[in-house]
Parts: C-alpha cells; sequence; structure tokens
C-alpha cells in the first residue's frame, strides 16, 4: 500500500477529530443550536440534554460522577482555573504550592503569576528518568502548603508521574491535589478515586475530540473542593465557569471520550507494538542515539530520542514529509533548548539534538517503518558533515573541550 | 520556518563535506561555536605554497540547516581566494546571498569566524615554521 505523504506522527501536539465524533457534532451546529442555559423552552433543554450526555461520557472516562465535570475552553483554561481557583480560595490556609519543573507552561507560568501575588511555589526538580522524587515531594510540604499541582504524563518525553503516590502524600497532610492529565487521559486507564485526586485537566483535541473545548474535573466528596471562579458572568457550571456552553464541543469532546474508553485496550496495545516497532528499528540503524525518560513509565504512544551529534532542526528538514517535534532551540521561538530536557540533565547538546514521536489512531505500521527507515539515512548523512561525530570517532571527549560560547 | 531555495539547495547538496590533514602545514583548521549552543562549524583551507592560493577548503558541521549551508558556501567562495581575499569574506555577504532571516543571523556570522580561524590557524602554523604566510601581508590575524 503506497504511503500517503507528509506522516503526521506528532500526537501530542494535536490529534484529528474521528470522524464518529465530527457526525455526533454536526446536528448541533444547526438543527440543535440552542444555548444550553435557555431553561423555557425545547430548543435549550436539547441542547441542556446533550451536554448533560456528554458530561457523563467524560465523567466515565475517568471515574468520575457527572457533577464533578466543569467544561471550559481547554486544559490551559483548566489548569489556569485548578491552580488559581485553589489559590484564592484557600489563601486562609496557606500559600505555597509545589508543581514541578517539566510542568507544560499553563501550570508554569499560571504558577509564575501566583508568585507575583505574593504566593510562595516550589519547583520540584526531576530525576535523570523525568519523575519526580518523592522524597523530595514531602521534603517541600509545609504547614502553608495548598496544594499539590503535577502532570501525569508530559507532553515532551512521555513519561509517567507517580500520582497515587504523590496524592497519598498529600492526604497525609490535607492538601490539594491538581493534576494535568491531558496527555494521559484516553491513553492509559486513569480513574480519579483510585488516585485519589482532586482536580484533573482534560482536553477534547489530544483525544481525538474537537480544539477549544475541554474540562476540569472538581472533586465534590472527600473533600469537597472550592474554587473561586477565574471567569465572571451568568453563573453557568454551577458557578464556577461562566459564559455560554460551546455545545457543539462538549458534544464532540462526549463522544471521544466514550470512544476513546471503549478502544484503549486494543488502542494501547496497538500503539505499543508500534512505538517498540520504531524504537527497536532506530536503534538497529543508528548507535548513539538516546531515549528521553523513563521507558517502563512512559506512555504506550510516545517515544522522545536525541540522535547524538545531529542538531534537531537540521534532522527535520531532512524529514520533511514526516510532522515530528523537536527540543531543538532553532525549533522554538525562544530560541533555548527544550527546558523539560534540559531538566533530565543530558545536557544541551542533546536537547539540542531530539525529536518527539506522537503515535495515534491513525498510524500504521508502513509508516513507522517509513519513518525510521529515513531517520536512519538522515541521521547518518548529518553524521558525516558532523565535526563533532568525527571528533568522538577520533575518540575527543566533547564534554572535556574548550567551547567558544558565543 | 520557510527555508529559501539555496539554503535547501546548500542542505541537500552539500558542496566540500570532508576533512583536510591537520597537520599538513599548508592546512588552516578553524572550529567554532559549542554544542550546547547548538552550531559547531570546522572549516579547513589548504594554501598553494606557490600562489598563495586556496586551492581546496572542506566543511563540517553540527547545526541548522541555515548553519549548514552558510559553512557550505563559505567553502564555495573561498577557493581560489587569497588568504587575504578570504578574510575579506562579511557575514553580510552570506546573509544577503542565502536570503537568511533574522533569526539565522547567527549562523552567518559563525561561519565567518570559522573562516578568520582557519586563516588564523593558517598563518600560526606558517610563523611557526619561521616564513612568512603565502600570500599573507604583515597584518595581524583577526
Amino acid at each position: 500500500m503506497a504511503i500517503k505523504l507528509p506522516i503526521y506522527m506528532d500526537y501530542h501536539a494535536t490529534t484529528p477529530a474521528d470522524p464518529r465524533v465530527v457526525e455526533a457534532m454536526l446536528p448541533y451546529f444547526t438543527e440543535h443550536f440552542g444555548n444550553a442555559a435557555s431553561r423555557n423552552h425545547p430548543f435549550g433543554w436539547e441542547a441542556e440534554e446533550a451536554v448533560e450526555k456528554a458530561r457523563k461520557q467524560v465523567a466515565d472516562l475517568i471515574g468520575a460522577n457527572a457533577k464533578e465535570i466543569v467544561f471550559t475552553s481547554g486544559a490551559t483554561e483548566s489548569n489556569n482555573l485548578a491552580i488559581k481557583g485553589v489559590a484564592e480560595m484557600y489563601r486562609e490556609k496557606g500559600n505555597h504550592i509545589i508543581t514541578a519543573v517539566t510542568e507544560h507552561k499553563a501550570v508554569i507560568d499560571t504558577c509564575k503569576r501566583l508568585e507575583k501575588q505574593g504566593y510562595r511555589v516550589t519547583y520540584l526538580p526531576v530525576q535523570k528518568d523525568g519523575r519526580i522524587s518523592l522524597d523530595d515531594l514531602r521534603a517541600a510540604i509545609s504547614n502553608e502548603t495548598i496544594l499539590i499541582s503535577i502532570m501525569t504524563a508530559n507532553n515532551e518525553i512521555g513519561v509517567i508521574q507517580p500520582i497515587a503516590e504523590i496524592a497519598a502524600i498529600a492526604k497525609e497532610k490535607g492538601i490539594l491535589v491538581h493534576t494535568d492529565a491531558v496527555q494521559a487521559v484516553g491513553k492509559i486507564p486513569f480513574d480519579v478515586n483510585a488516585l485519589k485526586v482532586d482536580l484533573v485537566s482534560i482536553s477534547a483535541h489530544k483525544m481525538y475530540g474537537p480544539k477549544g473545548v475541554g474540562a476540569l474535573y472538581v472533586r465534590r466528596r472527600n473533600p469537597r473542593v472550592l474554587l473561586a471562579p477565574q471567569i465572571d458572568g451568568g453563573g453557568h457550571e454551577r458557578g464556577m465557569r461562566s459564559g455560554t456552553l460551546n455545545v457543539t464541543g462538549i458534544v464532540g469532546f462526549g463522544k471521544a471520550a466514550e470512544i476513546a474508553k471503549a478502544e484503549m485496550a486494543t488502542e494501547s496495545a496497538r500503539l505499543r507494538a508500534l512505538r517498540d516497532r520504531l524504537n527497536e528499528r532506530l536503534h538497529k540503524g543508528l548507535d548513539e542515539i538516546f531515549i528521553n525518560g523513563s521507558m517502563e513509565h512512559r506512555l504506550p504512544h510516545s517515544l522522545n530520542i536525541s540522535f547524538a551529534y545531529v542538531e534537531g532542526e537540521s534532522l527535520l528538514m531532512g524529514i520533511n514529509d514526516v510532522a515530528v517535534s523537536s527540543g531543538s532551540a532553532c525549533t522554538s521561538a525562544s530560541l533555548e533548548p527544550s527546558y523539560v530536557l534540559k531538566a533530565l540533565g543530558a545536557g544541551d547538546d542533546l536537547a539540542h539534538s531530539s525529536i518527539r514521536f506522537g503515535l495515534g489512531r491513525w498510524t500504521t505500521e508502513e509508516e513507522v517503518d517509513y519513518v525510521a527507515d529515513k531517520l536512519v539515512s538522515v541521521v547518518t548523512r548529518l553524521r558525516e558533515m558532523s565535526p563533532l561525530y568525527e571528533l568522538a570517532k577520533e575518540g575527543v571527549d566533547l564534554s572535556t573541550m574548550q567551547w567558544e560560547v558565543h | 520556518m520557510a527555508y529559501s531555495s539555496k539554503v535547501i539547495d546548500h542542505y541537500e547538496n552539500p558542496r566540500n563535506v570532508g576533512s583536510l590533514p591537520k597537520e599538513d602545514p599548508n592546512v588552516g583548521t578553524g572550529l567554532v561555536g559549542a554544542p550546547e549552543c547548538g552550531d559547531v562549524m570546522k572549516l579547513q583551507v589548504k594554501v598553494n605554497p606557490e600562489t598563495g592560493i586556496i586551492d581546496d577548503a572542506k566543511f563540517k558541521t553540527f547545526g541548522c540547516g541555515s548553519a549548514i549551508a552558510s559553512s557550505s558556501l563559505a567553502t564555495e567562495w573561498l577557493k581560489g581566494k587569497t588568504v587575504e581575499q578570504a578574510l575579506a569574506i562579511k557575514n553580510t555577504d552570506i546573509v544577503e546571498e542565502l536570503a537568511l532571516p533574522p533569526v539565522k543571523i547567527h549562523c552567518s556570522v559563525l561561519a565567518e569566524d570559522a573562516i578568520k580561524a582557519a586563516i588564523s590557524d593558517y598563518k600560526k602554523k606558517q610563523d611557526a615554521q619561521g616564513q612568512p604566510a603565502a600570500g599573507a601581508t604583515t597584518q595581524p590575524t583577526a
């Protein structure tokens, strides 16, 4: 079968909507266009019914009660609402928040803003495998700590944090736990009661739903979590998030959640096999390549590899019919290499040389083989023109060389 | 980011990739940049002792497409030039030729530094041998 180019292997960034999701959404653009907050006519009732069905579908995916789901515009808003909402509501109790250096910017920058407002934030380091140390967490907790916010799975390296253990430590001290579970929900089993988390951010477009819709799980029992709303208005979503509901998007989100729940077991097994095939093929074809982060605690569809002695952007240029991401500074707006990879302590040079592969629902074995073979040939070609590869082959230790840093 | 057709051409068909013997007294080697900054260039020139003309130039570059193109272009330009003419190559000439966007200007600066470093190494070797570098005036090295 001929491969269709370009190949999309950047499923961490976003996913296409599943055609079944689109089909479910379509009537809600036209026929059933009502405002879910219109309580006095059938147009509103239809919309409300659709929203409540979706709320149940999303709740079911994470083992929650439908009443604990607050719809938002996406996970960035969910993260903002969770962290700022708790910080404001529990200000009397304390002013300290614990998070990690590898969190998504929507968490880091939210915490940075709170620091400006007088809150104290601890950014836990990560170990070489990308996971935080539970001892570091215990040591960081103070009487002032009100919230621990640690992501379930990292967007760059796919590493899964020990959320249940983190939550157990937090519970002992009566501290709330928020997790940005955008990359994990719908991909691996996730149950709010098994994990004992209090706030969970989710996004539809990372799980084959539409963009522009997300949710925040807010625990209602043991403990009942209170949030100060961050958007004021008509008091929608039980006062926690005002704004007319994105009925169409929410319907799609619900359908996407239902499909993810039904197909997760088979899909994750298939993607794990493909991911491992990609990894093995790359390792067979190339020396000196390094997996970034734990392989054991990793999303099944995720792989992040540094190709030593080759710069990431030039690598992407050589595989321009494959859509992937790099931690190279040259591919970021900030011209800084990935802060997540730097946090692993692998060295900036390996951050510059990294590629993130995200496999997904429509990734095929043929695509995996094509991408692996193409990478092997491009990396080989670029190494032939890499002065670093030449020096390393001559036995020079690059880490002890004196470089002129400009 | 969109690359100019010239950058793509140099990336896909780099000119003069390779290495010249470092110990050869007529070869000058420049190694500039740093791995943690995401670009390192090695540029070498071989000067004909009879004519003082650079008759061979080679490069190896770790860096983005624009860095590879800048060094590839530099080796093309170096061939056939005297040492003094080589020192007159400016990074802005490279920027113009390759239509580099502002965020890639540092690649051209690095290429100019690599040229200067290679020539300086060549001159140092010639001085060590107690003979003036072929084609060189007494101008101090850059």
